[in-house]
């Protein structure tokens, strides 16, 4: 058994391995605009050495420090966890630490910043009007019967795997914004709340612990809410962790429309506290 | 201003476009059932809206076209512009549109098929 799996994991390996190109060093092609500073928007291609593990943030992090270091990046945790460092590369939304230089194909690396963000400088966006959308839906558990203050109150809500399931994907979003720099909708309509928000709504609408379900249906259920996704999907596509938010803009307009139903079986505090 | 939540709007919408399929599919095939281009005679035609059967299927297409066509085109104008004038002027506009080609085209019926001009 063990055997079976060792060769399936090799033969995974030597597939991926064939993907990969290797190279010595690669030219970025780094977008620079800087408005403040009626900087004109230009490229600038800086030759980088890279090994096969090198990302893509790796390279423009040793641009920044040993060629030229007024170029402005964001960047954290360097290990896909903080969203950060969103941008586009040869043209498609990716975080820049989550893509080696070895999967891209041509020896010139083009990076400018996400589209639907306002611009900021060079590759840094404005996230504001993106974390107001997600702020929007209200994105926390809304419960009166959980009195988090009345210490002789709180406990635990128990939840099955079956209902963590429901939610699970949508809360591995770490709100990178790459998904709401694809979507066709949002680069027309700014009231529109993107993949990312609606996404976040079902989470929180489907998640048995939450009783807000009704007040968060009537914010998305607006003229520029939920009806204006338009099926494109380049949302679930670019998404570094594996959610699928259009799967979770169809899953809530199912329930809008009445084709699915929600319910709670919130758990009752009290009642756990006795059997306790 | 609104009088219907966005998704009974869209339940409107993706009812009418469902059924319009349906009417049109009815109204195709009964072009079928002589020649083509016999179908479309002057005789025939008249002779079609003096038949009760057709002259609803005929008003249920106008109807279920224009609130599916006018609704989609909001949805369209929506998209281009936000700000609480161009969103309300659109509304109203697609509603006085859709409202005068069911008025205008209940009229042709109307009057192809004689009804009140005898
Ligand atoms: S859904 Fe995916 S792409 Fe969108 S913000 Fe969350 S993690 Fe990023
Ligand atoms: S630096 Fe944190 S996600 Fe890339």
């Amino acid at each position: 058994m063990i055997d079976l799996i060792i060769e399936k994991i090799e033969k995974m390996e030597k597939k991926h391995q064939k993907k990969e190109t290797v190279r010595s060093s690669v030219v970025l092609k780094v977008y620079r605009a800087n408005r403040r500073a009626r900087e004109s928007a230009h490229y600038d291609s800086i030759e980088v050495p890279v090994e096969r593990w090198t990302t893509v943030l790796d390279a423009l992090l040793y641009a920044k420090a040993y060629k030229d270091s007024s170029i402005g990046i964001r960047y954290s945790c360097r290990m896909a966890s903080c969203g950060s460092c969103g941008m586009k590369i040869n043209g498609i939304p990716r975080l820049a630490c989550y893509t080696k230089v070895s999967e891209l194909e041509g020896s010139t690396i083009t990076v400018e910043p996400l589209t639907n963000f306002p611009h900021m400088r060079d590759l840094v966006t404005d996230f504001s009007q993106f974390f107001a959308h997600h702020r929007d839906v209200q994105p926390y558990i809304q419960n009166e019967e959980a009195d988090i203050k009345d210490k002789a109150k709180l406990s635990e809500f128990m939840q099955t795997p079956e209902d963590l399931d429901k939610f699970l994907q949508f809360s591995y979003c770490i709100k990178c914004g790459l998904c709401y720099s694809a979507c066709p909708t949002v680069a027309t309509d700014t009231k529109f709340p993107g993949p990312q928000a609606l996404s976040q709504a079902y989470r929180y609408f489907i998640d048995n612990r939450d009783a807000g379900g009704k007040e968060r249906i009537n914010i998305v259920d607006d003229r520029h809410g939920i009806w204006r996704c338009h099926f494109a999907g380049s949302c679930s596509s670019v998404c570094p962790k594996g959610v699928d938010p259009a799967l979770g803009i169809q899953l809530l307009r199912g329930h809008l429309l009445g084709f699915s139903k929600n319910e709670k079986k919130v758990a009752d505090l009290q009642e756990r506290l006795k059997k306790d | 201003m609104a009088m219907l939540r966005e998704s009974q709007i869209m339940k409107i919408h993706y009812i009418t476009g469902i059924a319009a399929l349906f009417v049109v599919a009815a109204h195709i095939l009964m072009r079928l059932i002589m020649p083509y281009n016999l179908s479309l005679e002057y005789d025939n035609v008249i002779a079609n809206y003096h038949n009760m059967p057709y002259v609803v299927l005929l008003e249920s297409i106008l109807v279920l076209i224009a609130i599916h066509g006018f609704n989609g085109l909001r949805i369209i104008l929506l998209e281009l512009r936000q700000s609480k004038a161009w969103e309300d002027g659109v509304t109203v506009l697609t509603i006085v549109a859709m409202m005068a080609v069911i008025a205008y085209g209940t009229r042709t019926i109307i009057v192809a098929n004689g009804l009140g001009f005898e």
